[in-house]
């Protein structure tokens, strides 16, 4: 009357477990493609480019010829870049995030600015090029300069770094603002002194992150019109400038034509990712030296 | 019952207004649709301390939040009735609640000093309310880790994390900052119900000297504390106020069935 | 202690009158109090001001738009000739090549992304997921320019050495790359689903004998499938958005076809052409880009709409 016969159960057991290991190596193999290509990427970029990374390059101004190419200029630009993007979007970013965690009524309002800001978050760069050359660029009369291209980079990032601030300012414990209010402390009182430097850690950490991601972005600029041989450095809000992913768009395009310009491409990838590389870890480093003890 | 105790408490009341910081007349409160506070009618006397007993949920850490209006914190939360604070309403909506937390200090259940050194978490009080020179902040800062019992423990090390501290440390050092602001009322929620056996007897010391200098109302699910260190005590079940007695008297003759069965240890 | 008490009287009376002296700053404080929180509300409405924005310009050029070029012809057209003597502006190349793109990408991230899931979710080990699960963030940051860069210089030319019919530039490689862009995120996302099923239904099913794989099938991803779709969409959306990786290497013929081996164009390589070609203001090409801009936005709304629609509306209540 038995229902289970343990003969058969244990001969079906085995080719069960062997399913079980057999698709852990899969899943595991393609867990892995992802990282492979990345290894592959790399190695790529770095035999072919930093061959032509030396002082020259580094310090130069563009050039045709790809003997005399430097990026100066374009190392230049993206700093000019974070100059506006990092005030704009921290005071912009932090105050709204402050808005929406500490001072909004739960209600329509509220629910508005937060599905708007996941909205945003979601609309392709592109787009935001398109927003920034029609407004800064063209209505505004700005040119393609500093100042528009830092404005337009600043919209874009804007969610990341309200959302992170959010994410920071929910994180700070109750118990420390109630402490604050215990004392007799007003809202401002408390947001400034308590909350604000209790989560500053977290909305720097969002704000380098999203900056890593100004840095890198591409097409935005190119709607902007960013000029593609660019040879005065900028030196103010107001100057033309060109930034190193777009030197890297502009020798890709005629890599075919020229040779050599693939690996001056190269080269400037390796640059690009050595700073996202100081920024993310800086990032960690204000992560972990900051961790929260409460 | 609760009539009784309302009019024993008023003729208390109106014999001896000037001993009394507190009284709450018919004070109600509510949580969305939850009655959380039910006609409460209780006087604090002054330099004394009041301790509130009750198990878990009749409404003793709610009924102490009101006194600050610290309750309101929470969304969705309405009151009734009066609470006087030295003759005033606090309840008015026109009354500042910053000036009244200036004047009703708060100690925590978990000890919360702020992400400073010890240092600044005692003279922030004293700072947000306007108190700039360096020299009166040193006294300040000085005088109240003295009366909190903690200033040989860390006279040395005051630009320190207040985080390096242990944990009794910590709630002696949330004593000592409420202290800075040298307030009249001193409200501690269940203060050492983090702390381990020998930092509550630091901590219960420290509750007797303190009551020297200011009126204390204190919160415990630990009779045995309330029974050491109160000189008057509230039970509170669902939200009501059952009794409300000189310690010892309660202690050993409860009037209320309801009390007594609380404090042998029969339910809660 | 007695000597504290003895001199507190004198102390206490001293900062109480501080406190009391620095009432006035106190009144200006609390004006403070009251005006900040408007000027912070000020500062969040700039937020729906940026989609204010966005939509106004797309709207009114698209419009200006319309007026020469009938919505009809525009939605219906399957040739896309701006620059040609009398021009046409059939929007459909450039829907079929972003939607190529995107399946082509999806078909990779798809199911690689949510393998890496499981493994991360219900195989891994805590050390192994701490070395895996950095790297796949390092995936995440590279720019895309740099996976533009990789697709024409690196994937089209090895591909070639296989399907030798490959054009220089074609759809197959930008779409496989960014495929790879795109597993970092649906991998996340998926594994946050996974992870959110409850471990007591996890237990219930291995205290029956079952395996992890059945697990993984039976319980986990039928849980976690609302999470798991909408990581999906977002994909979809992140590759229909996508522009430097298929501008670089998909060219920019404007064919319509099926073959991936042939150059095609996104919706979002038609704008980097146009606004890069220094098109006059005011002429038909210019106006092209905000209804080809508009197109793309409202696919991508309606993609971001729908995962959120998803996840909350199909969320499982454990």
């Amino acid at each position: 009357m038995k229902y289970m016969e343990s003969d058969q159960v244990l001969k079906k057991m085995n080719r069960r477990i062997l399913y079980n290991n057999l698709f852990k190596g899969v899943f595991f193999l393609a867990t892995t493609v992802g990282i492979i290509v990345l290894a592959i990427l790399l190695i790529q970029v770095f035999t072919e480019g930093i061959g032509y990374i030396n002082v020259n390059f580094l310090s130069g101004r563009l050039s045709t010829d790809p003997d005399h190419a430097g990026i100066m200029g374009a190392i230049l630009g993206t700093l000019w870049l974070m100059a506006v993007v990092i005030p704009i979007t921290m005071l912009l970013g932090v105050c709204t995030a402050i808005y929406n965690e500490l001072y909004a009524k739960q209600g329509k309002a509220q629910s508005v600015i937060q599905t708007n800001i996941a909205n945003l978050a979601g609309v392709p760069s592109i787009v935001y090029g398109i927003l920034g050359m029609t407004i800064f660029v063209r209505t505004l009369g700005l040119g393609s300069v500093v100042l528009a291209g830092g404005l337009t980079m600043s919209l874009l990032v804007l969610p990341i770094v309200i959302v992170s601030s959010q994410e920071a300012i929910r994180a700070v414990p109750q118990h420390l603002s109630e402490a604050s209010f215990g004392l007799g402390a007003t809202k401002w009182q408390t947001v400034k002194n308590i909350i604000l430097p209790a989560a500053l850690p977290g909305i720097l950490t969002g704000t380098i992150l999203a900056l890593s991601r100004a840095i890198g972005e591409t097409a935005p600029l190119v709607v902007l019109g960013i000029p593609a041989l660019l040879i005065p450095f900028p030196g103010g809000l107001f100057d033309r400038f060109t930034v190193l992913p777009m030197q890297i768009y502009y020798w890709t395009l005629d890599a075919s034509l020229v040779d050599e310009y693939a690996n001056l491409a190269s080269a400037t990838i390796i640059v690009l990712l050595f700073m996202l590389f100081l920024l993310n870890s800086t990032a960690i480093i204000i992560r972990n030296k900051f961790q929260k003890r409460y | 019952m609760d009539f009784v105790t309302g009019v024993a408490l008023n003729q208390t009341v109106e014999a001896s207004n000037e001993n009394i910081v507190y009284y709450t007349e018919d004070l109600n409160l509510w949580y969305g649709q939850t009655h959380a506070l039910k006609n409460i009618n209780l006087p604090i006397y002054e330099k004394e301390v009041t301790a509130i007993i009750g198990p878990s949920g009749c409404g003793k850490s709610t009924f102490l939040k009101t006194l600050n209006r610290m309750v309101e914190l929470v969304q969705g939360v309405q009151t009734s009735g009066v609470i006087h604070y030295r003759e005033r309403n606090i309840l008015d909506k026109t009354f500042q609640v910053e000036e009244l937390r200036t004047k009703v200090g708060m100690v925590f259940q978990k000890p919360n000093p702020f992400p400073k050194s010890i240092y600044d978490n005692v003279a922030y009080g004293p700072k947000i309310h306007g108190i700039k020179s360096k020299k009166i902040l040193d006294q300040i800062v000085e005088k109240s880790l003295k009366g909190a019992a903690i200033w040989d423990e860390v006279k040395d090390r005051l630009k320190e994390n207040a985080y390096s501290l242990s944990g009794g440390q910590q709630q002696r050092l949330c004593i000592a900052r409420a202290l800075a602001i040298e307030p009249d009322v001193i409200l501690m929620d269940e203060p050492t119900s983090a702390l381990d056996p020998k930092s509550t007897l630091k901590v219960e010391e420290l509750i007797q000297e303190l009551k020297k200098d200011y009126s204390i109302v204190i919160v415990t699910h630990n009779m045995q504390q309330a029974a050491r260190i109160s000189d008057r005590t509230a039970f509170m079940l669902n939200g009501e106020l059952i009794e409300f007695k000189d310690t010892d008297t309660i202690f050993s003759t409860p009037e209320d069935k309801r009390t007594e069965d609380y404090i042998t240890g029969r339910f809660g | 202690m007695s000597i504290n008490s003895h001199t507190n009287t004198q102390d206490t009376v001293r900062v109480k009158t501080l406190i009391e002296e620095s009432k006035d700053s106190r009144k200006l404080l609390m004006l403070g109090e009251k005006t900040i929180p408007k000027v912070l509300f000020v500062v969040a409405f700039l937020s729906l001001l940026t989609t204010v924005g966005i939509v106004l310009v797309l709207v009114t050029e698209t419009i200006e738009f319309f007026e020469r070029v009938s919505v009809i012809e525009f939605f219906t057209g399957t040739v896309l000739r701006p620059l040609s003597q009398n021009p046409e502006f059939g929007v459909l190349p450039l829907i079929n090549g972003t939607i190529i793109s995107s399946l082509i990408a999806m078909l990779v991230a798809g199911p690689i992304g949510i393998m890496t899931a499981v493994f991360l979710s219900e195989y891994a080990s805590d050390r192994t997921r701490r070395v895996l699960k950095p790297m796949l963030e390092l995936l995440a940051g590279i720019p895309t320019i740099v996976y533009g860069f990789f697709a024409f210089t690196f994937v089209t030319p090895l591909l070639r050495q296989f399907i030798p019919e490959l054009g220089a530039t074609n759809i197959l490689s930008p779409g496989l790359v960014m495929g790879i862009m795109i597993i970092p995120m649906i991998a996340s996302l998926s594994e946050d689903a996974m992870s959110a099923v409850p471990n007591a239904m996890r237990e219930g099913a291995l205290a029956l004998g079952a395996t992890k794989l059945e697990v993984t099938f039976k319980v986990i991803i039928p849980a976690a499938l609302s999470g798991i779709i909408a990581s999906f969409v977002l994909g979809i959306s992140r590759a229909i958005g996508e522009t430097m990786i298929v501008t670089i290497a998909s060219g920019s013929s404007k064919n319509f076809t099926l073959d991936v081996t042939e150059s095609m164009q996104t919706m979002t390589a038609y704008v980097v052409e146009v606004a890069a070609g220094d098109a006059p203001a005011g002429s038909t090409i210019y106006y092209s880009l905000y209804a080809v801009a508009m197109t793309l936005f409202l696919f991508t709304l309606v993609m971001n709409i729908l995962a959120r629609y998803v996840s909350r509306r199909f969320r499982e209540e454990y």
